[in-house]
C-alpha cells in the first residue's frame, strides 16, 4: 500500500461521524437564523448588494463612501443595519459568536471583550489528556465568561425558550458601534481593526503557523588569531535545556531553528569518563584536558577541557528548602506542560529526605501560596497540593518570584540550602516581561543566598531567552523537560547536582601560545562569553557547579603552519618570538566556594600530550550540534560522519543517553 | 429525483427557508469532515460547522452560479477552518495543530487506535496547505482540477503538493523505524 492510500484509508476509517445532537442543533440554528434574515430582509437590503466576496460592512463602507449621502440618512440607516445584524445573531445571544467569519458584529464583540474569549478558547481547546471533551465542556463555565461552548453545554432548552434573552446590551453595543462609525469615519474603523476582518474573506491567504519559541543566542564564535587575541574567557554552563529542546523538535517533526541549538549545552548533556576528585582534595573538582584530532578538519585539533565536580555523600547532605514556583497560566494546560510537571515533581519527592521542606507557590493572574512549608515526609499532603493545581489565567511571573523568594527566606535556617525551583513554559507576560528587568530583579535576590533553578516545559511559546536569563543570573541551572524520562534524569538521577552547589561563579580563561597555536575557536558558549578583565573581577557573575556536575568545553585550534589557517599573517606585525615551548596554552579557572566572596585560582598548562579522556563522543556531539546550527567551520562533515564517530565512541552508555543521541542524528539526517 | 444543489441555492437565495434547510442538512457532514480533517478535533469541527451553518444564511447570497455549489462550499469551509487555525495560533500559540488529545481519547476502539495515532502523527507533520489539499484530494476524493478550483490554485500546484505529501509521509515512515 503506498503512503497516500494509507493516509486515505486512515482518514476514511477514523474521521468520526458528526454528533447527531450537535448537527441537529446547528441545523436548527441555521434555519432560525435564515428565518430572521428573511423577516428583516427589507431593512437588510444593503447586505445582498454587497460584493460577492464582501460582507455586511463592505456594504456599509461603500454606502458611506458615497459623497452625496445626506447625514440624516447616514445616521438612520446605520441604526437599521445594526438592528438587522443584531437580529441575525439572536439565537446565539449567550455565547460570544466566533471570530472567524469576519462578520463585523463578531469582531466588535470580541474587541470589547477579548480576554474572556481567550480564556474560553483555552479552556475548550486545550483539553488535557485523558479527559473527555464533555468533561472539559462542563468545566468551561468556571471560566469567567460564557462562550458558545459554554452555551452549548447549558441546556439547549434555555436557548429555545428564551430566544430574546438579554438582547439589550448587545443591541446597545452594536448601535454604539454604528454611531462611532458615523462620527469618526471609516478610516478610523479600519485602523481600529473593526473593518479589517474583511481581508479574512474567502480568498484569504493562510498565515504560516508561527513558532513563537524565543531563544537566547548569539552569533557563532569566530576564529581568533592567537597573536592578536590570545585570551579566551567564558563562564561555565551546565545547562542542558538546548539538547532536550532539539530532541523534542526532532522527534516531533518540527523545523529546528539554528538559534535553538547551543552546542555547549548539547555537549554538556552527556557525562564523560572524567576522574573524580580524590577524597579531601584541595579543590572540589578535577580538571582534565585532552588534545585530539578534529573530526571535521584534518588540519586542526580539538582541545577538550573537562571538569568533574565532587560528589558529596548524599546521606550527609544538609537539609534542603525547596520552593516550587509553578506557572499555572492558561498556556500550561497541555499534556506536555502542567500534567508532565506534576508527574516530574512527584518523581522528585521520592528523592528528598524527611528533613527537607517543600513549599509550593503558583502564579497565574495573581500569585498565591498553595502549600505552606511542609516536611518532605508528608508526601500525601504535598501530592494532594500538586494534584489540585489547575491551569488558567495569564502569568504574573514577577509577583510569583517575589512570593517564592519571600517564602524561601522564611524557611531558611543555618546550614540549610534554599532553592527556588521555577517550572514554567517561560511565558512571563504580566509584570516583568523584559529579560533585562527580570535580570536585575533576580540579581538583587541572588545575594540573599537562595538559588534559582528553572525547568522549562512545552513548546509554542517557550521563552528560552527568559529561562536562560533567570537561571544564569539566579545561580541556577536551566533544564528543559520534554518527557518523563528527562524529568527522571534531571530531578532524580542528577538531583544532587541540580540542588547542591559546590562551586560558584566558575570562570575559565585560556591563554593560547601564539608560537604553537595560530588560531583558535571556542565551540559554543556564545551566550556565556566574558570580557578578559572579568576573569579577575569577583563581582562578575558566572556559572555554578553542582555536586557531581561535569562541565565540558571544546576549543578547535589550528597549529602554526597548518594549511587550515584562515587569516593571513599581518605584514607589519612583530614576528612572534621563536620559542621551543610546546605548551599549547595555559588554562586558568576561578571559582568561589559556596558562601565565599573571594575566588580561588587554579592554573594548569595545556600540553599536546594530554591523554584522551572519552574525547570522541564529545567531538561527535559538537559536530552534530554545529551541523544543526549550520556552522561554517564543519566543512564537509556530515551527519553520517557524526553517526559513525558517535557509534564508535559510545562506550558502555548505561542509561542509553548516547544511543538516543545517535538516533537523533539519524533523524536529523532524514529531515535534512 | 433529488433537487440539485444549484436549484436549492436559487430557491434559498429567493428566501425559501425549506430549500435552505435542505441544503444545509445535506452538506453539514461535508463541512464537519473538512473541519475535522483540517483542525484535527471533533469538538472544534463541531463548533466550526455550527458557526458556518449560521453564517451560511447570509453567505449563501454571495454564491454565484459560476461554480458548483460544493466547490464554493469547500472553499468557504476551508476558509472557516483556516480562520480557526489562525485564531488558535494567535490566541493559544500552539504550534501543534492537528489532533488534540481529546480526539485520541474519544475516538477509536482498539482496532482503530493505531491507525488514528499514525494519522495524528502524519497530519501533524504536514504544513497547513498540504493538509488542506489532503483533506480534499484524499478525504473528499476530488480530482486535482476540482481541488485546484476549491483552493483557488492551479492544478499543477495540487499535484506538486501531493508529491510533497508523499515525501513527508516517507520521512515519517523512516523516522518511525528509527524511533522504534
Amino acid at each position: 500500500m503506498n503512503e497516500l492510500d494509507k493516509l486515505q484509508a486512515a482518514l476514511r476509517d477514523t474521521t468520526p461521524a458528526p454528533n447527531a445532537d450537535a448537527k441537529a442543533e446547528a441545523l436548527r440554528l441555521a434555519a432560525e437564523n435564515f428565518a430572521h434574515l428573511q423577516e428583516s430582509a427589507p431593512d437588510a437590503r444593503p447586505i445582498s448588494k454587497a460584493p460577492q466576496k464582501g460582507s455586511i460592512w463592505k456594504g456599509i463602507t461603500s454606502m458611506f463612501n458615497r459623497a452625496n449621502l445626506r447625514p440624516a440618512l447616514y445616521a438612520t440607516s446605520c441604526l437599521v443595519v445594526a438592528g438587522a445584524i443584531f437580529t441575525n445573531y439572536q439565537p446565539i445571544q449567550d455565547g460570544l459568536p466566533t471570530l472567524q467569519d469576519a462578520e463585523p458584529i463578531t469582531s466588535a464583540e470580541v474587541a470589547q471583550a477579548p480576554e474572556p474569549a481567550v480564556l474560553a478558547e483555552r479552556a475548550e481547546g486545550d483539553a488535557v489528556a485523558n479527559r473527555l471533551p464533555q468533561q472539559a465542556e462542563e468545566e468551561a463555565p468556571q471560566v469567567p465568561s460564557s462562550t458558545s461552548k459554554a452555551a452549548n453545554a447549558a441546556p439547549l432548552g434555555a436557548l429555545n425558550s428564551q430566544p430574546q434573552a438579554k438582547p439589550a446590551p448587545r443591541k446597545k453595543r452594536a448601535m454604539n458601534q454604528s454611531l462611532d462609525l458615523e462620527s469618526s469615519g471609516i478610516a478610523q474603523l479600519e485602523s481600529s481593526g473593526i473593518v479589517a476582518p474583511l481581508s479574512h474573506q474567502d480568498d484569504a491567504i493562510v498565515a504560516p503557523q508561527p513558532n513563537d519559541d524565543q531563544f537566547a543566542s548569539a552569533p557563532e564564535n569566530a576564529v581568533k588569531v592567537t597573536a592578536q587575541d590570545p585570551v579566551s574567557t567564558f563562564s561555565i554552563d551546565v545547562d542542558t535545556a538546548s539538547y532536550a529542546y532539539v530532541r523534542s523538535t526532532l522527534l516531533n517533526g518540527g523545523q529546528l531553528r539554528p538559534d535553538a541549538v547551543r552546542v555547549e549545552e548539547m555537549v554538556n548533556y552527556f557525562t564523560y569518563d572524567y576522574a573524580a576528585p580524590a577524597k579531601n582534595a584541595d579543590t572540589p573538582f578535577t580538571t582534565q584536558i585532552s588534545v585530539t584530532q578534529t573530526p571535521w578538519n584534518p588540519d586542526t585539533q580539538l582541545v577538550q577541557i573537562g571538569i568533574q565536580g565532587e560528589k558529596p555523600a548524599v546521606e550527609n547532605r544538609p537539609p534542603l528548602n525547596l520552593v516550587f514556583l509553578i506557572d499555572t497560566s492558561g498556556s500550561m494546560q497541555n499534556a506536555n506542560k502542567l500534567p508532565l510537571l506534576k508527574q516530574s515533581l512527584s518523581l522528585m519527592l521520592g528523592e528528598l529526605h524527611p528533613t527537607d521542606q517543600v513549599a509550593i507557590v503558583t502564579y497565574a493572574g495573581s500569585a498565591g501560596t498553595v502549600l505552606e512549608p511542609t516536611n518532605a515526609s508528608e508526601t500525601a499532603t504535598i501530592l494532594a497540593a500538586l494534584d489540585a493545581l489547575n491551569a488558567g489565567g495569564s502569568t504574573a511571573g514577577g509577583a510569583g518570584l517575589r512570593a517564592a523568594y519571600a517564602l524561601a527566606d522564611q524557611m531558611r535556617a543555618d546550614g540549610e540550602i534554599s532553592r527556588v525551583l521555577l517550572a514554567t513554559d517561560g511565558d512571563f507576560n504580566v509584570g516583568i516581561n523584559n529579560p533585562d528587568d527580570m535580570k536585575s530583579f533576580i540579581e538583587k535576590n541572588r545575594n540573599s543566598g537562595t538559588y534559582l533553578s528553572v525547568l522549562g516545559f512545552g513548546r509554542g511559546n517557550y521563552r528560552d531567552d527568559m529561562m536562560q536569563t533567570l537561571a544564569q543570573n539566579g545561580n541556577g541551572t536551566a533544564a528543559y523537560i520534554d518527557a518523563l524520562a528527562e524529568a527522571q534524569k534531571t530531578l532524580v538521577d542528577q538531583l544532587a547536582g541540580a540542588l547542591f552547589p559546590i562551586a560558584n561563579d566558575v570562570k575559565i580563561q585560556v591563554e593560547f601560545n601564539p608560537s604553537v597555536v595560530a588560531e583558535y575557536r571556542l565551540i559554543g558558549y556564545e551566550t556565556r562569553a566574558l570580557n578578559r578583565e572579568d576573569f579577575n573581577n569577583d563581582k562578575v557573575d558566572a556559572g555554578e557547579i553542582g555536586a557531581g556536575h561535569q562541565v565540558t568545553a571544546l576549543y578547535e585550534i589550528t597549529p602554526v603552519g597548518s594549511p587550515a589557517i584562515r587569516n593571513d599573517p599581518l605584514r607589519y606585525a612583530a614576528d612572534a618570538a621563536p620559542s621551543d615551548a610546546t605548551e599549547i596554552g595555559s588554562f586558568k579557572l576561578r571559582y568561589k566556594s559556596p558562601g565565599a566572596t573571594e575566588s580561588q585560582l587554579i592554573t594548569t598548562p595545556i600540553t599536546p600530550f594530554e591523554t584522551p579522556t572519552d574525547a570522541g563522543f564529545a567531538a561527535a556531539i559538537a559536530g552534530f550540534g554545529q551541523l544543526l546550527k549550520g556552522s561554517d567551520y564543519t566543512k564537509d562533515y556530515s551527519f553520517d560522519d557524526a553517526i559513525t564517530l558517535a557509534t564508535q565512541t559510545k562506550g558502555a552508555d548505561p542509561f542509553g543517553y548516547r544511543a538516543e543521541a545517535i538516533r537523533l542524528m539519524k533523524l536529523a539526517k532524514l529531515r535534512k | 429525483m433529488e433537487t440539485s444543489d444549484e436549484n436549492l441555492v436559487t430557491l434559498a437565495q429567493a428566501g425559501d427557508a425549506a430549500a435552505f434547510s435542505a441544503l444545509v442538512s445535506r452538506h453539514y457532514d461535508l463541512i464537519h469532515r473538512i473541519g475535522y480533517r483540517i483542525l484535527g478535533s471533533q469538538v472544534e469541527a463541531q463548533d466550526m460547522a455550527q458557526d458556518l451553518c449560521l453564517s451560511l444564511a447570509t453567505k449563501i447570497k454571495n454564491f454565484r452560479a459560476e461554480s458548483k455549489f460544493t466547490t464554493w462550499l469547500y472553499r468557504v469551509a476551508i476558509n472557516a477552518a483556516r480562520d480557526r487555525l489562525r485564531k488558535r495560533s494567535t490566541r493559544r500559540k500552539i504550534s501543534e495543530n492537528w489532533g488534540d488529545y481529546e480526539t485520541n481519547s474519544r475516538a477509536a476502539d482498539a482496532k482503530n487506535r493505531a491507525q488514528l495515532d499514525w494519522l495524528n502523527q502524519a497530519m501533524k507533520t504536514l504544513p497547513d496547505d498540504l493538509r488542506e489539499t489532503v483533506a480534499l484530494v484524499l478525504g473528499e476524493e476530488l480530482t486535482h482540477d476540482a481541488t485546484a478550483n476549491a483552493l483557488n490554485i492551479s492544478p499543477g500546484t495540487v499535484s506538486w503538493r501531493m508529491s510533497e505529501v508523499k515525501k513527508h509521509l516517507r520521512a515519517l515512515a523512516q523516522s518511525e523505524e528509527l524511533i522504534r
